[in-house]
């Protein structure tokens, strides 16, 4: 691990970012336009109210998710990816210098759909603003590090596009938007609590709510963390250097 | 930077009975061979012969069955060598959406290599009038100048280059001719391949190389006095005459 070659990775990637400036608008604005969208749908009833924090959940994270496994792909395709192997870059630094690049990205989108969903759509907060934003950017990071995770598996565009119904589709239908996990059976409800999206939701749902203490939506966020770090070590060490 | 004088008999690269596949192809099979320090040797051999695999397993890049590859006495692909080796693949394996500078400076800073190196290969591969350019927006002879630019970062003692003069214009493959010997008489050792017989006159050594077989291993001028013949070609197609 090195600090110096890890930053320098994250400057590159926001570097090639900054040149394709439309990237950076939808990146930014797609996740709000949802859930606006869905604040909509449901604008004669009160189930945005219910279903609203776990939009703030849902489309950052599946956003991310697609834009860094793609990202990623792309200089495994190019061969940039083996030419850095083929150098002193730790694999590490590799994985870290896309997470901290993405989670800066991650932290001005999720802002802004925080604050979309609360000036624009009338999402009521009951807890704290700040907390919700933490929760949000930290899950947004979660969809970042999964990517991460997918397209070390992933050997073409093809698979990473399948990744994305494997990995993240059961977490949507398994996380209590379409019917509360306590109401799941027994082997879904438990396998629906473990999944890393669950915690988000729950802490987004909690502070909106206001249903449960800070300390409650610390724990949730804890394990959001413990989940990135997993999936950054993980994909660290997926990534090979010598290949068929 | 220190440079450890070695005994001028140690050889830059010793491959060893080794047995490598390219998907379901057996591509080298119990290859053996040594290059020699501080020479410009020429690879040579039609497509399919197995020189971007022989490349590959040099940088270390490569999954080999069995064998042994050596690189300055160590295992190629070992982490100290990962400084030592420069290589450029057939494809530039660059950032399309930087520029030429952003490229050179990222790769700097993973080499760990001083900032006045970039504009030293700049000045080496004639790209300084380009250095502003997005690399994606520059010519195929120009792009595969970048990445070879971006294997000079560092001043590596061997530099690996597959057929780094595909498609440039003649002047300019002259050119680089003169860089490559410029750089074997500061003692860097390359190895670069070319399907162009009329280039193998310009090496110091040749390995000409057939079905993954080395079919000779000589001075250009040794060749065709060995064949008896006029030309590389000639030479190329006698020595697999006699094999038949």
């Amino acid at each position: 691990m090195n600090l110096s070659r890890t930053l320098a990775t994250a400057g590159r990637v926001l570097t090639q970012i900054r040149h394709d400036p439309r990237t950076v608008v939808l990146l930014l604005l797609v996740p709000s336009l949802l859930i606006g969208l869905v604040a909509w749908i449901f604008s004669d009833t009160t189930v945005f109210e219910t279903v609203g924090p776990a939009m703030i959940a849902l489309f950052p994270f599946i956003v991310m998710f697609l834009v860094t496994s793609i990202t990623t792909l792309r200089e495994r395709r190019t061969g940039t990816l083996e030419r850095l192997l083929s150098m002193p870059l730790g694999r590490g630094d590799l994985i870290l210098g896309y997470t901290l690049a993405f989670g800066l990205l991650a932290v001005l989108q999720s802002s802004i759909a925080v604050l979309f969903a609360v000036t624009v759509c009338g999402l009521n907060i009951a807890g704290s603003i700040g907390l919700l934003v933490a929760v949000a950017v930290a899950d947004a990071v979660l969809g970042t590090t999964l990517g991460l995770l997918a397209s070390a598996f992933a050997r073409t565009e093809f698979q990473v596009v399948q990744f994305m119904p494997l990995l993240v589709f059961p977490q949507i239908l398994l996380g209590g938007i379409f019917l509360p996990r306590d109401q799941l059976p027994e082997v879904l409800q438990a396998i629906g609590d473990a999944l890393p999206l669950s915690h988000a939701i729950d802490a987004l749902t909690a502070v909106a709510s206001g249903s449960e203490d800070d300390a409650y939506v610390v724990g949730k966020l804890l394990a959001i963390v413990a989940w990135i770090v997993a999936a950054v070590v993980l994909a660290s060490l997926t990534l090979r250097r010598k290949t068929p | 930077m220190e440079h450890v004088v070695k005994p001028p008999a140690e050889p830059a690269v010793s491959v060893s009975d080794l047995h490598a596949r390219r998907g379901s192809r057996q591509v080298l099979n119990a290859l053996s061979l040594t290059i020699p320090a501080g020479l410009v040797v020429g690879l040579i051999g039609p497509s399919g012969s197995g020189k971007t695999t022989l490349m590959r397993a040099i940088v270390g890049v490569q999954i080999v069955q069995s064998g042994s590859v050596s690189v300055f006495g160590q295992p190629a692909g070992s982490a100290s060598l990962r400084r030592r080796v420069g290589y450029v693949t057939q494809e530039a394996s660059v950032y399309d959406d930087l520029t030429v500078r952003q490229n050179l400076d990222y790769f700097r800073a993973v080499l760990g290599a001083g900032r006045a190196d970039v504009g030293r290969v700049l000045e080496a591969t004639d790209l300084g009038a380009s250095a502003g350019q997005l690399t994606g927006s520059l010519s195929g002879g120009q792009r595969s100048r970048v990445s070879l630019a971006v294997a000079l970062l560092g001043s590596p003692e061997l530099l690996v280059l597959d057929e780094p003069t595909v498609g440039l214009d003649p002047v300019l493959r002259r050119d680089l001719w003169a860089l490559f010997h410029r750089l074997a008489a500061e003692g860097t050792s390359l190895l670069v391949s070319s399907h162009v017989m009329d280039e193998a006159a310009r090496c110091d050594r040749l390995l000409l190389m057939r079905d993954g077989e080395v079919l000779a291993d000589d001075t250009p001028a040794g060749l065709l006095a060995a064949t008896g013949t006029a030309d590389i070609e000639a030479a190329f197609l006698t020595l697999i005459e006699e094999r038949e």
